[in-house]
Formats: C-alpha cells, structure tokens, sequence
C-alpha cells in the first residue's frame, strides 16, 4: 500500500506533520538505497543537477557528514555553510539567509538550528525544500527515521513492539521525533527520566511515562538510550552523572533482566559510563554502529523524496 | 456645531440606559437625550439599527513614542484607535526614554497635541527608567497628567519597593496597573508551559509565574489600603486570586485581552511569532475561566495591550522575537465574536468592559453619556462584516495573530469632544 504513496511534500520539518503511510514510504525508500549502500560504486544519478546546502546553526559533525554523504551518493551537489547562532541576531535574519541561498538556485536546505520551529519558519519563507536536521528540542525527523529502519530492519516490523526511551526526554528532539514515528506506526511507547526531565504533558502523546528503568526494560523489545548534556540543559535539571548512571544507566547486569534479543539504540555521541557501559555499547544487542550506517540510506531517501517534488507544488 | 445622532440603540450602564433614543451634541457636549429630539441646525447621523455607547476607553496601549517610531506613533496609534471604537487611549509609559519624569510627561504632551486625533491619557512609571531600583516622583508625574502608574513589560520585583509605590498612588489618588509576572518563574520561557510547548520544543512560562505575583501585589495593596488594577489576566489561577480578594474587600480590579479568550496555546504549535505574547496564550481551560470570570465581574476591563512590533522584529526564530501583539483595530471585532456571538456577555455588559469601568477605575469624566459631559462618542454597527487585513491596519506595525479573521461588529461613526473623526468609517 505504502508502494503507492505519492510522496507531495516539499519539507520535511517532523515526523509530527507526517502520516503512517508517509512515514513508510520513506523507510520503503530508504531499504532501495541500502542496497546501493553497499555496491562497489556507491553512486546513483537520482539528483544529478540537484544542488544541497547544509545549513547549520549548531555544531555537528555527523549528522552533516551523513547528509552530505547521502547527497553525493545521490550525485547532488552539496554546500556546507555553518553560521554561529549566536551572531544571527546581530547579522543576516534566518529568512534573508535562506531567500539569499534560494537565489543561488539551491534545490534542498538541510536546516540544523538551536531554536524550536526555525526550519518551519524557514520553510514558509522559501520555494527550495527544507529539511530539519534537528532543531532546538522540537523534532530530529531524519534520526526517528534511521532508528525505526533500524529496528525494523532488527525486528521485522514496528508495529506491536515494546520500544522505551530512556534519558532526558525533555531536552530532546530525538525523543519528540521517535514518539511521533513509533506510534504512528503502532509501537508501544514508554518514556523513561528522572522526573526533572519528563516534560509536561508528555503522556498526550501517546507514550508510557516511567521514572524507574526496569518498568520501563522489563518487556522491551528495544531501547533508545538518550545522550545526557550534562554541560547543557540535562545538568541543569539534574546535576549528578554519577547518580544518573546509578540509577538509569543501561548496564550488563540490567540487560540480562532483559529480553534476550532486546535491540540496544542510540542517537550518539555516547557518554560512555553515564547512559550506558561500555560492554553495553559495544555488546552483542548494541546496533548503534547500524544505526549510523543506516542513516545514510535514509537521508537519501528524505533528499531523493523532496527533491523531486515538482516545482509547481513548491 | 450641532449633531443629532438619530434613532440608535444607546447604551449607556453608566446611566442605566438601553433603548431607541436621539442624543443631540452641541458646543462639543451631550446637550439631550430623548426619545424623538427635534432640532433645526443640526448635522444628522442616522444611527438606526446600530448602538451608540460612550466612546471606547482602551486603558493598555503602547504607542511607543518616544522612541520607538519605527514601530507606532501617536498619530498612528490613535488613527488605529479611531477604527477599533476608541476615543479614549491610556498610553504605557515603556517607552525610549521611559514616561518616569515631568520633562519626558511634558515633551510627549506636545506631541499629542500635535498629533493625537483621540484622547491620549499616559501612565507614570513606577521605577526610574523602569529599572525596578527607584521610585519616580508620582505627584510631579500627576500634575503633567498622567492617570496611573505601572512599570508595566516587567514587574517590581522588589516587594518594599512595590509597597511603597502603592502608598505613593494612593496618596496622589491614582490607581496602580500592575504587570504581575515573577521574572525568575517565567525564565527564558516564550509560551505557555504545558502540553503544546512540549510539543514544540519552546520553553515555557508557567501560570505560577503570573498568579503567585498578583497574589503578593493583592495582599501589599490590601494592606496600603491603596487601589491596583491587574493588567493582562490570562489564567485561571489568577482568577481565583483576584475573586477572592474582591470578595474579602480589598480595592482590586483587572483587565484581560481579546486574545485570553479567543486564542489558546495551540496557534503557537505553528511557530507564527505574532502569537509570542507575554503573558503567554494560555489554555483552553484558562479561556473558558476568562469568560467565566467576564460575565461574573471578576474581570472588569477588556484592554487590547496594543503593543507593535515591525515585521523585521517579528520574522525571525520564535525564541528571538519579541513579545506582543497589536489589537487597537480587532479588540471589539474579536469580542462581539467571541462575548457577544459567542453569548457570554450582553450589549450593556460589553460596554461596561470597554468604557465605564475603565473611566471609573481610572477616574475618567468620559465613559458616560451624561448630558453635559464631553460628547465622546462611539457608534457600532453590531451586524457590519469585515475581514482584517494586515494591509488595511492604520497602526505603524502589522503584527496581529487575527489577520485574515472574519468579524462581526465596527465602528462606524466617532465623535471626540463632540467632534467627529470617524464618518462612515472614515476617518476625518
């Protein structure tokens, strides 16, 4: 069914504003370019002429070698540009810099910026396509996305499965995105936090709330471990790594309490010793090193899907 | 001069008046009301099938000058008053210099005289420069006209100091408006803190921030025995606070805005900065205690917090832009819809909100149609349909989440001293 979704949208700003069948024809997608993932050329011509800007207001290395990656393996051309967030106010607004980039022909802006809602706001200013790359605590749709490919392609299916996030829940996009995803693709969702970091309302969404890891491992059939900024917002609402650890990171004694196959995620960078050990992260149920292989053939996806919305719906 | 406004609906509470009658306006005041007044010399406004009221008194504005023209001016300001009904506008002293000194008092006095094509009445600030540190000399401030104090955009944090301002209003016989937010509770929030600002990833400013200062301001106005008006209610809670001060005497009144009962948190979900306020739009719960609390009285005033922002301001990432919204030009529009329509008011009760409990609270001789008073006057087509269009505003600044809304219910006709301004909704 999903095979006959025509995909319409210019942006692709969160996994809030997509449908279940939306969201499959991204992961239907993205198993076509796994496959060209791992040939001996690793190149299609699918956005030949097209041009990417990566357009980044914050820090990130992977997320951006990733996107840029996924483009060239799409034959696009790409830009890096990386602006201080901090300097906007006193420079170019987000809307003049993205009219300037529109006006150099730019097909697809792939937008990584600290305030909520930038790409929205980006995207309702400009005809190229915007593509969010994580902003603010808002939405992070691309890594949802390799995630749920992940497991899927771990697991089978989405659909019925016991899937719990645990970390600051509150300061993550990446959590946000993986609710909106998994539940529209009927997962069961806990979210697990020290109650500081459980943001108000959060149950609306659908999901589980727990503040005690094994109610929230006990039954799983995957974790997503968060990154805790203990230099950042997470530190402010609980100041102690070592009490975090105590009590909410994933160890190889908590994961023997789990189910055998139980899929162990996370988005990285890991703070090893604080979310999780080491044995942990490097252990037989980790697929984190998948997860970033498999957010290649995802972002190819998302760009290929955008990019070749007509110009007329733009 | 003569006007004979004919055959409207006048409501006038001040008076207790509400049927068919004729008012005749000569040498600039209301010289008779009647149910069929015959005079020979006088211009004819036909005013069937609408209702005349006492003009609007809109008693939270911010016409930014001086300062920040860029943004709104005294001849802006009080054209965009003239449309949305008002004859009279209260005007906030945070300006650039701010309104905390007789020069300052004087020298935007001039410039209304000037420009000002409806009555413009400023407010004193509390604080020098609105610093929160010292208090301005209210009874120099009184004497160049102002009509109340307020540090109104921030709060007193120091509680001595509110104290004392509160003893200071009440010996120079003016009324404090109090802008009640705990500055450390709202943190660096943008929006409502509740379900939609997790959704959205902005950070939130909780109802605790605004109730928990009005409770303190009630209990020290209670004890200086001095009046205070609570401006821009938008929660619950602080109805709670505010109905049960009144219940136990203590000389409190408060306004809300249109947008407290006509929009919720949910228009933020969309990253649209025109609904980035402060306070914040609240929840469908708080709308619903607004209303609750319009109808009861707990809510005296329905001011508009009028506050421009240009659009380059305003088109930038939500936690950047400013707080605020205009709201001179759909203030009645928005409640005729909301109040009127929506059937949580009468008539007779929506003119009390928008004129005689404003002209009381502030001490005003306009929000009546005495015979002999000034003849400020405002006259409604309550069946008139509009749409507001951002292109159409006379205010300076663009920025009102109820652009594109379609209304019921505008002025037409305005007379300021018994002269008119606004003629078939033209202004003069």
């Amino acid at each position: 069914m999903s095979q006959k979704t025509i995909w319409t949208k210019k942006d692709l700003l969160g996994l809030e504003y997509l449908s279940k069948e939306e969201i499959e024809h991204i992961l239907y997608t993205a198993a076509s370019f796994k496959e060209v993932t791992t040939r001996q050329v690793k190149k299609v011509p699918a956005l030949r002429g097209k041009t990417v800007v990566n357009l980044f207001y914050e820090p990130s290395t992977r997320t951006r070698m990733s996107f840029e990656l996924a483009a060239k393996r799409l034959s696009a051309d790409v830009i890096n540009m990386e602006i201080e967030a901090s300097s906007v106010k006193k420079g170019e607004t987000l809307i003049d810099t993205g009219r300037n980039i529109e006006a150099l022909k730019i097909d697809i802006m792939v937008v990584r910026h600290s305030c909520s809602g930038a790409p929205n706001i980006l995207a309702r200013s400009v005809k190229s396509s915007v593509v969010n790359a994580g902003d603010g605590w808002h939405e992070h749709p691309t890594q949802a996305l390799l995630d749920m490919f992940t497991l899927k392609s771990k697991l089978g299916r989405i659909e019925g499965l016991n899937v719990s996030i645990i970390g600051d829940i509150a300061h993550s996009r990446v959590a946000r995105s993986n609710i909106w995803g998994l539940t529209k693709l009927g997962a069961n969702v806990t979210v697990c936090a020290p109650k500081m970091l459980i943001p108000e309302g959060i149950e609306k969404m659908g999901v589980k709330v727990t503040s005690k890891l094994d109610e929230a491992l006990e039954g799983a059939d995957a974790i997503n471990v968060l990154r805790m900024q203990f230099e950042r917002d997470s530190g402010e609402a609980f100041p102690s790594k070592l009490e975090y650890f105590k009590d909410f990171g994933i160890t190889k004694e908590r994961l023997k309490k789990c189910k055998a196959d139980i899929v162990v995620m996370h988005p990285g960078p890991i703070n090893r010793g604080i979310e999780m050990s080491s044995e942990v992260a490097d252990g037989k149920n980790s697929v984190i090193l998948e997860q970033v292989t498999n957010g290649i053939a995802v972002r190819m996806a998302v760009l290929y899907l955008v990019g070749l919305v007509k110009e007329g719906a733009r | 001069m003569k006007y004979l406004i004919k055959g409207g609906r006048v409501i006038d509470p001040s008076e207790n008046v509400d049927g068919v009658f004729d008012i005749l306006v000569s040498d600039g005041k209301i010289s008779e009301i009647g149910s069929s007044v015959q005079v020979k010399d006088a211009k004819v406004i036909d005013a069937s099938g609408m209702i005349v009221a006492p003009g609007l008194i809109d008693m939270h504005v911010h016409l930014r000058e001086p300062g920040r023209e860029d943004e709104e001016t005294v001849l802006t300001g009080t054209r965009a008053a003239v449309k949305g009904g008002f004859t009279t506008v209260v005007c906030m002293p945070n300006t650039e210099p701010a309104l905390d000194n007789a020069d300052i008092l004087r020298k935007l006095k001039s410039i209304i005289a000037k420009d000002a094509i409806v009555n413009v009445l400023p407010v004193g600030a509390i604080t020098v420069g609105r610093l929160g540190k010292d208090l301005t000399d209210i009874k120099a401030m009184v004497k160049e006209g102002i009509v109340a104090i307020s540090d109104d955009g921030s709060s007193v944090e120091d509680a001595s100091l509110m104290f004392k301002a509160l003893n200071g209003a009440k010996s120079a016989g003016i009324v404090a408006i109090d802008h009640c937010e705990d500055a450390a509770l709202s943190g660096k929030g943008v929006m409502n803190h509740g379900f939609v600002s997790t959704k959205a990833g902005l950070r939130g400013i909780s109802n605790e921030s605004e109730y928990k200062r009005i409770e303190r301001d009630v209990g020290l106005a209670e004890k200086a025995g001095a009046r205070i008006h609570i401006a821009h209610v938008s929660c619950k809670e602080s109805i709670e606070v505010i109905r049960k001060a009144k219940k136990r005497g203590v000389n409190v009144t408060a306004e809300t805005a249109p947008h407290y009962f006509a929009l919720t948190d949910e228009c933020c979900a969309t990253y649209d900065t025109n609904t980035k306020i402060n306070p914040p739009l609240r929840t469908a719960e708080d709308v619903a205690a607004i209303k609750e609390a319009l109808a009861d009285g707990t809510i005296d005033v329905i001011a508009s917090d009028h506050a421009p922002h240009t659009d380059c301001e305003k088109d930038v990432e939500f936690d950047f832009a400013p707080f605020g919204k205009i709201g001179l030009e759909s203030s009645l529009g928005v409640s005729v819809l909301e109040l009127i329509l929506g059937k949580v008011l009468t008539w007779k009760q929506l003119v009390e909100k928008f004129s005689t409990n404003p002209a009381r609270i502030l001490g005003l001789k306009s929000g009546t149609l005495k015979k002999g008073t000034p003849a400020d006057i405002v006259i409604i087509d309550p069946k008139k349909e509009y749409t507001i269009i951002a292109g159409l505003l006379e205010s300076k600044s663009k920025n009102s989440p109820f652009v594109g809304w379609r209304m019921t219910g505008r002025a037409v006709h305005m007379l300021v001293s018994g002269k008119p301004v606004m003629l078939d909704e033209k202004i003069l």
